[in-house]
């Protein structure tokens, strides 16, 4: 990876050059000299180099001056100075210019290595995360972490459906950021000037979700004192979100289905007719289609909202985004908490990668937050976080109870897929088939 | 591949940097590389005193880079500079582990990291400690296509 890091060392003393530059070529830079600030600007107008290690004290031109050049050459070239004792202060000026950091001369070798290879690991973020972009060319998406091809997919899906007006379905387990894609859906459409308007439709009962929706004329209602516009009417513009749209009644089903074809409405308690311009995106943890089955979910509802799916992906289908999202979930909270950055230590990290996650990123961002309240200060330990014993530990079931519980577990994290389970359990499918049936286990209904 | 050992004094009062109380590895590796004889295939000079570079504080050796030439210094080796018990033994097999490193840089083999090969960095004895006197599979690829 060394390979493609270029360093350019600027120093009048040749001596110090040499030395620079056996010791970088000896760790595998790519690595030129310059004897002066000139030649150094010379070198850098015709090609790029990632560090620039300057000396601060040069006749000609100091390594301030040069830094404020280099700078206005090319802004993400790292710049450390290297300076002697007596020139510290002119250091820390440089720091304050945007140089990446100083070193004393003579510099205590492992210092060194370490300076350089931070800088080489900041440099190879940089690239790695512009990549990430041009893969995905989404704004205000900084909530939604994760590079694995389940969430890029995701992200593609998000991005081609934002340029369209169509009404989108978003489906997944409780926890996993649906509310989150909505919002990306909106900030990346042409409505994203205009407002996102969310309700959460469990936590209303009917009548108030009738007039949360579609407002109120004063006097409409006991208590309804004064004129209130509905969220429809607030979203004129923009987009409505509806989450838990599966657990609305029949009534409101058809009021939403006929809002949706004619996007105009009434206030409860009024006659004159709102037009309003949204977009609808709809989130649901249900299986939409197996309420439709079901006659619980509006058949013509739910062709008018599903023009576009998205499925956002549970945390345990894509584990390797848990050491980014950890990583993501400590800044947040210690930023939050006003507390200096801590880390999380190896076997903390393991564990919670080892974890299925049944509340998902929810769960796991919770159980962060609860670890930096509770921790020392600065590491996450194994300790800290809210592991269940052993299921053997402690239990006073009986084998076979512990058996059934135990295939029960397997067979709910690998979404009853009966070959994967098997192999987890490490016995055979007429086994697994045998005991489902001997402990009467049954899927649950989503 | 025959190795033939030269008894040689020194006088190293030219390279004695006086302010620093080391001695000067550039200069040394400078004279040294001077001094090879062409049907030499590689040499390297082996001290006793404590080098330097004018940017570091202090170094074990180094060499030329895809060169002939490198130095080694057991100065900085022995256990009794770090406050622990003398040990010959241990001596010798650091100094062993820091010519094979720098004659590996000779043969344009740059730092490696796996942690037991010999030509990972080492900037205390107890890294030195820890990698082998033998080169990983990937240096020793790198270190047969070089040596013709």
């Amino acid at each position: 990876m060394k390979r493609n890091i270029s360093l350019l060392i600027v120093d009048d003393e040749e001596s110090v050059r040499d030395s620079l530059y056996n010791w970088f070529i000896e760790d595998g830079y790519q690595v030129e000299g310059a004897a002066n600030a000139k030649e150094a600007l010379s070198m850098l107008e015709s090609r790029n180099f990632d560090i620039i290690l300057a000396d601060i004290k040069m006749p000609g031109m100091d390594g301030l001056e040069m830094h404020r050049r280099i700078k206005a050459l090319n802004k993400d070239a790292i710049v450390i100075v290297m300076t002697a004792f007596a020139s510290v202060e002119t250091a820390v000026q440089a720091l304050k210019d945007g140089a990446y950091d100083y070193v004393t001369k003579p510099f205590d070798p492992d210092d060194l290595s370490h300076l350089i290879r931070n800088a080489a690991n900041q440099i190879l973020l940089k690239t790695e995360n512009e990549a990430l972009k041009n893969r995905v060319s989404l704004e205000n998406i900084e909530d939604i972490v994760g590079n694995s091809k389940a969430m890029i997919k995701v992200l593609k899906e998000v991005e081609s459906v934002s340029q369209s007006h169509s009404s989108v379905i978003i489906t997944g387990e409780s926890g996993t950021g649906k509310e989150l894609i909505a919002r990306a859906i909106h900030s990346n459409s042409s409505r994203k000037f205009f407002p996102l308007v969310t309700v959460h439709c469990g936590a209303l009962s009917e009548d108030l979700l009738e007039s949360e929706l579609f407002g109120h004329e004063k006097g409409a209602f006991t208590g309804a004192m004064f004129n209130r516009k509905g969220r429809f009417e607030m979203a004129d513009g923009g987009t409505i979100f509806l989450d838990e749209i599966a657990t609305i009644s029949g009534k409101m089903q058809i009021e939403l289905l006929r809002v949706l074809e004619s996007k105009s409405f009434v206030r409860v308690g009024g006659n004159k007719e709102i037009k309003s311009d949204f977009r609808v995106i709809c989130a649901t943890n249900r299986n939409l289609k197996k309420l439709v089955e079901e006659g619980l979910f509006r058949e013509d509802l739910f062709y008018r909202l599903n023009v576009v799916n998205i499925t956002v992906p549970p945390l345990r289908q894509r584990t390797e985004d848990i050491p980014l999202l950890v990583g993501h979930f400590i800044r947040k909270y210690c930023n939050s908490m006003s507390r200096d950055l801590i880390s999380i230590e190896p076997a903390a990290l393991k564990q919670i990668e080892q974890y299925d996650f049944p509340g998902n990123v929810r769960e796991l961002e919770n159980m962060i937050e609860r670890a930096i309240v509770i921790g020392n200060g600065k590491e996450i330990r194994l300790k800290d976080l809210p592991f269940k014993k052993d299921v053997i530990e402690d239990s006073t079931d009986s084998l076979s109870d512990l058996e059934k519980k135990y295939i029960f577990q397997t067979l709910k994290k690998y979404d009853w897929n009966i070959s994967r389970s098997a192999k987890a359990l490490k016995v055979d499918r007429v086994t697994l088939y045998n005991k489902i049936k001997k402990y009467d286990l049954k899927q649950p209904k989503s | 591949m025959p190795v033939e050992v030269l008894e040689k004094g020194l006088e190293l009062t030219d390279f004695y940097e006086p302010t620093r109380r080391q001695y000067n590895a550039n200069r040394l590796l400078k004279y040294m590389e001077s001094m090879v004889n062409s049907n030499e295939f590689k040499s390297i000079g082996l001290f006793h005193v404590d080098l330097f570079i004018p940017i570091l504080t202090f170094i074990f050796g180094q060499a030329i880079f895809n060169g002939n030439t490198g130095i080694a210094s057991v100065y900085r080796l022995k256990n009794e500079l770090y406050g622990m018990l003398r040990d010959e033994n241990l001596l010798f097999e650091r100094f062993v582990k820091v010519i094979i490193h720098e004659l590996g840089h000779t043969f344009g083999l740059i730092h490696c990291h796996v942690p037991t090969c010999v030509m990972r960095p080492g900037t205390y004895v107890e890294d030195i400690d820890q990698k082998k006197h033998h080169l990983c599979p990937k240096c020793r690829e790198e270190f047969e296509i070089n040596k013709i």
